[in-house]
């Protein structure tokens, strides 16, 4: 891939919030949309005096995403200091772990848009601290919430394999899922759970020095990253072609303009005077540890989608559907274990309840459907004891915390089966219309339409189409 | 007015007077902030004195009649690195001018249970950087046996204010030899613990892997009490040890016989004043002859002690004092024109110049060409200084020697020298890198001016350095001495 | 080993990393006692080293570790009372160019 006689690399840094209870290195609660600094002590000021203490959670969450990305955990880590001055970095250094990151050599398996498999290698992953927020006012001034200051990431460094704009597109998706499945994030970008650093540069065909990289940060959406690469794959190749010479810069992407700015030109390697974090004790991490947090860690997207085919029937599409958020794949699979069945829930979710979902901007977790609900509605379906249409009142029910065989029964939701019960309404159906049996006996299809039209009348909608439709055609035989 | 003499009093006689109502706590913290108040204008021993809080504290104690801890209503000083929650916590520095902390630093709370009185901050060098407290935004401390001397530093006002006998006792802390230099300067005894068996929550670090708390105080057997107080883990500090911590007065027999000193050679090299060698030597006979064996040893790295030290320390410290940028708390620059200035303008104002240098000198070490060269290469030479002491503490109980290479020197003689104001830090640099407890005790007089012999023992066996000191202590009974300022009644 | 030396643009240029502004003068006093210091870190180029692992903490803790129990201390209000500007619960700062920073 690339432009003209150019080819593109791309590497990416991308870092996503992990939702423990607490701070990396201070108790302080992680929630987001607090009132400003409410979720902050002395040690998230960057207090004189305070000490950090690292939070276990935050190390087995860690621990996760390394496992779902196939990285070697590192047996011992030891803290590193990142030196730098920000308003929102509040003692002018980022705990991290540039030295000794919690995983290295890992890989995805990314899908392409053209159905190839192609493995990105993932260089390192650190577990480390987020910022707090500076917002800029018109009043010449910038504000500062130290919430989020201190809120554990982890930090996914890709090594440089990624090729196209669409190739990073379907990384970070892909990367995404595995994130998600590993339950240790909802990765949401428009909270910024999720953000990704890229570089890139773009070097002739066949040359085996690489160009000079180009960075933008902090960008949290996957379709303004691509959308930056794109420009910036032309831009370069049009400044090389030109004659022209690539700076080390950094830029910022400009959705409106879908182009990006240059905003500082870099003189040599930044100096964050890394060094080891002297007030954090290093970290061992033993086979029996990692073994504990395998154990907990939640099967992946892939699994899931290979058991549903597999062993529940269920169509690929359907299963990817499934699996697009953990929420979603955990709520299925508790649904069945609650005994519905496989496909009818599998339908139900991606129709009903998607459409639930988008009509009311919720997500599934943020409703008041249970899987043991659904599960309660599709058994009810299954055992004609509802009809499909009558479902779906009940499952207007369900969506606001109603049981649904309590529902039904409340409601006179009830399916009649029952053949002495029907075989009475059909005789008297039959009785009071003779022409209609005739019309039958003449090859007038509709005439048995009209008749269970009648019939729904008498039983008031409640009489189980299916069986009575049977029973209908063997009396009028019979006449 | 009600005068109590800490010079007659230790703190299990002051304990005991309390317990006998001889005197209440109130009364014992009016005359201590009265003392203060009478004689600090010669020493400048004191930032501030904080006499409500301590009075009130004080009342308290006297309503519940609770002496049940041995510290319960004795006053004591805190130097000023130590955050106490509410009360100004300045660091010696302008850029915390006015700062009060919104937290108690672990030693204080534990402090606070058992019922001392912190009556004020003691003085210090700016963020604890400097041998002679001179480096203190706020005053210079003098020397308790002549104030045209140094009370020694960093912790010099701790030093001096019990030397003095305005507090029976106070807290130091010691990076590169703060507690155990001004002890020496001030004829007492002060201990720097093994590195985590105190807490440093709320110490103002300077450099975290080599910063301790420690007491100072005019008796080991008062010193082991401070400690029994102040020492053992803490969750908020991941560097606190979880060892159990014994009881420091429990090998204070007087005995030693038996105990094998090594006396490495390198303490007695150049730079050391012949005079002080001799009383330190002098020192070492007496501990013979009550019989202990010493051997001379060899800690062969010691003299790059310094370089190692001044490299770790000053990186670790440039990163610690980042934080102080004029955001969040402390002194702001005013006048500033946008975020650039403010971090400059603030720190460049807030800063004196020996802060300064120290984070020039660390954020070179760190710097990206000289990372390798000095900041790693010290710490490589920090592992060949614990092996040197591994050596001889595989034979031996104690290490002993001067505290410092000469007696108190002049105020302002030497604060413009940085280079020789470093070397001198030679006899207690080495503590520090190996994370080892060391104590000073008064070995004697040069010219009128306190020696100090220093001890140091394997980590975690304060005991047997506690042991030591008091058994000669006793035999020498030098802490009887008064200096002239605390005979003016 | 070649001796590591300090000029007067590397003094500064270490201040510009550190937030410190000298005058000339205080620069020109700077380097040279930097230089005096610099000549006794030097020493240590007399040791060999290569076999040497660092120690950059005496710590004998491992694995000090909190469980994942968020606990807020409140200390909000205090925090910004002793912040030298602030406003709505937020610390104010002079404006923040967009190349500042990182």
């Amino acid at each position: 891939m690339g432009t003209g006689n150019f080819e593109t690399t791309i590497g990416l840094e991308v870092h996503v919030e992990m939702q423990t209870n607490s701070k990396l290195l201070s108790p302080s609660p992680v929630h987001y949309g607090d009132q400003p600094n409410e979720n902050t002590n002395v040690i998230d000021f960057g207090y004189p005096g305070v000490l950090p203490v690292a939070n276990k959670g935050a190390l087995e969450y860690g621990m996760r995403a390394a496992l779902a990305l196939n990285a070697t955990i590192s047996p011992f880590i030891r803290w590193d200091r990142k030196n730098y001055f920000y308003p929102d970095n509040p003692k002018a250094y980022q705990t991290t772990q540039s030295q000794t990151p919690i995983g290295t050599n890992g890989y995805l398996d990314v899908v392409l848009a053209d159905g190839q498999t192609k493995r990105i290698r993932i260089k390192e992953m650190h577990v480390e601290e987020d910022a707090g927020k500076n917002t800029h006012g018109a009043d010449g001034y910038s504000y500062v919430d130290l919430n989020r200051q201190g809120t554990p990431l982890i930090e996914i460094v890709s090594e440089a394999d990624i090729a196209s704009p669409d190739e990073a597109y379907a990384y970070l998706e892909q990367l995404r899922q595995a994130i998600l499945f590993t339950g240790i994030s909802e990765a949401k970008m428009q909270e910024g759970q999720m953000r990704a650093d890229v570089n890139i540069s773009i070097r002739p065909f066949g040359s085996t020095k690489y160009g000079t990289k180009v960075e933008m940060k902090n960008i949290n959406s996957f379709n303004y990253v691509r959308n930056a690469l794109i420009f910036e794959e032309k831009r370069q190749a049009e400044v090389l072609r030109s004659g022209g010479v690539i700076q080390q810069e950094t830029r910022r992407y400009n959705e409106p303009t879908k182009s990006t700015i240059l905003m500082r030109v870099k003189e040599g390697a930044d100096d964050y005077r890394y060094f080891p974090e002297p007030d954090l004790s290093p970290v061992v991490i033993d086979q029996e540890w990692i073994d504990q947090v395998a154990a907990e860690l939640p099967k992946s997207a892939k699994e899931r989608q290979q058991d549903y085919v597999t062993h529940l029937g269920i169509e690929q599409y359907d299963a990817e559907v499934l699996t697009q958020t953990l929420a979603m794949a955990d709520f299925y699979d508790a649904t069945i274990a609650a005994g519905a069945d496989a496909k009818r829930a599998a339908n139900y979710l991606i129709g009903d309840v998607n459409a639930f979902m988008n009509k009311h901007q919720v997500e599934l977790q943020e409703t008041q459907l249970t899987p043991q609900h659904l599960a309660g509605m599709i058994k009810l379906i299954e055992a004609g004891t509802i009809s499909t249409k009558q479902a779906k009142q009940v499952f207007e029910a369900i969506m606001t915390g109603e049981e649904p065989e309590a529902f039904a029964k409340k409601n006179g939701l009830v399916q009649i089966s029952d053949p002495a019960v029907l075989l009475e309404w059909i005789t008297d159906v039959l009785d009071n219309n003779p022409q209609s049996i005739e019309d039958f006996k003449g090859g007038k299809d509709r005439a048995t339409g009209y008749l269970i039209g009648q019939l729904m009348k008498m039983s008031k909608g409640q009489a189980n189409p299916g069986i009575m439709n049977k029973l209908l055609l063997e009396e009028l035989a019979k006449r | 007015m009600m005068t109590i003499d800490f010079f007659d009093n230790d703190l299990t006689s002051l304990h005991n007077a309390l317990l006998n109502k001889q005197f209440t706590a109130s009364e014992l913290t009016k005359a201590t902030l009265e003392k203060i108040e009478k004689t600090d204008d010669k020493l400048h021993a004191f930032i501030m004195t904080n006499p409500e809080i301590a009075l009130s504290q004080a009342e308290s104690i006297d309503e519940k009649q609770d002496f049940a801890h041995v510290l319960s209503g004795l006053p004591l000083a805190l130097k000023d690195n130590l955050a106490t929650k509410g009360i100004e916590t300045t660091g010696a520095s302008k850029i915390l001018e006015g700062f009060k902390p919104v937290y108690d630093a672990t030693v204080v709370e534990k402090l606070n249970q058992d019922g001392a009185i912190s009556v004020g901050k003691a003085n210090m060098d700016e963020f604890a950087m400097g041998g002679s407290t001179e480096t203190s935004y706020y005053s210079k401390t003098a020397n308790a046996w002549d104030q045209t001397k140094v009370p020694g530093g960093s912790s010099g006002g701790s030093a001096a204010a019990v030397a003095a006998g305005l507090v029976p006792f106070a807290l130091g802390s010691d990076t590169g030899g703060s507690i155990r230099q001004p002890a020496a300067f001030n004829g007492i005894v002060g201990m720097k613990p093994t590195y985590g068996r105190v807490s440093r929550w709320g110490l103002f670090a300077m450099a975290s892997s080599l910063d301790q708390v420690g007491p100072f105080t005019r008796t080991v057997k008062d010193n082991a009490l401070v400690l029994n107080t102040i020492a053992g883990f803490d969750i908020k500090d991941s560097t606190a040890s979880k060892r159990e911590v014994p009881d420091f007065t429990a090998q204070l027999t007087g005995n030693i016989k038996g105990l094998k000193i090594a006396v490495p050679k390198e303490y007695f090299g150049e730079g050391i004043d012949p005079k002080v060698a001799t009383t330190v030597k002098a020192a070492i006979t007496q501990l013979e002859a009550m019989g202990a064996t010493v051997d001379e040893v060899s800690l062969p790295h010691t003299k790059y002690g310094v370089a190692a030290y001044y490299i770790i320390m000053s990186s670790e410290a440039s990163s610690n004092l980042q934080r102080y940028d004029g955001v969040r708390y402390g002194y702001r620059a005013d006048d500033v024109k946008n975020l650039e200035d403010l971090y400059v303008k603030t720190r460049s104002e807030g800063f004196g110049d020996e802060v300064k240098r120290r984070i020039m000198l660390g954020t070179f070490s760190l710097s990206a060409g000289a990372y390798d060269a000095f900041f790693k290469k010290a710490a490589k030479i920090r592992t060949l200084l614990i092996e040197d002491f591994n050596k001889v503490f595989a034979n031996y109980d104690v290490i002993v020697g001067p505290t410092a290479p000469t007696v108190a020197y002049g105020l302002g003689e030497e604060v413009d020298d940085p280079t020789a104001m470093y070397l001198a830090d030679v006899l207690t640099v080495p503590v520090n890198l190996a994370g080892l407890p060391g104590l000073s005790v008064n070995a004697g007089f040069v010219d009128g001016l306190p020696v100090g012999l220093q001890i140091i023992g394997k980590p975690f066996d304060e005991q047997t350095v506690y042991q030591t000191g008091y058994a000669f202590e006793q035999a020498t009974r030098l802490f009887e001495q008064i200096p002239d300022i605390a005979k003016e009644d | 080993m070649s001796e590591t030396t300090i000029s007067k643009e590397e003094v500064a240029h270490v201040a510009k990393l550190a937030k410190l502004s000298f005058d000339d003068s205080e620069l020109t006093q700077f380097t040279t006692q930097l230089g005096d210091i610099l000549n006794i870190f030097n020493t240590l180029g007399e040791v060999d080293t290569a076999a040497v692992e660092p120690t950059y903490s005496v710590t004998e803790n491992v694995n000090h570790l909190r469980d994942d129990v968020a606990h807020n201390w409140h200390q909000k209000q205090g925090l910004l009372e002793n912040a030298p500007l602030a406003s709505a619960g937020l610390i104010k700062v002079p404006a923040i160019l967009e190349d500042e920073g990182e």
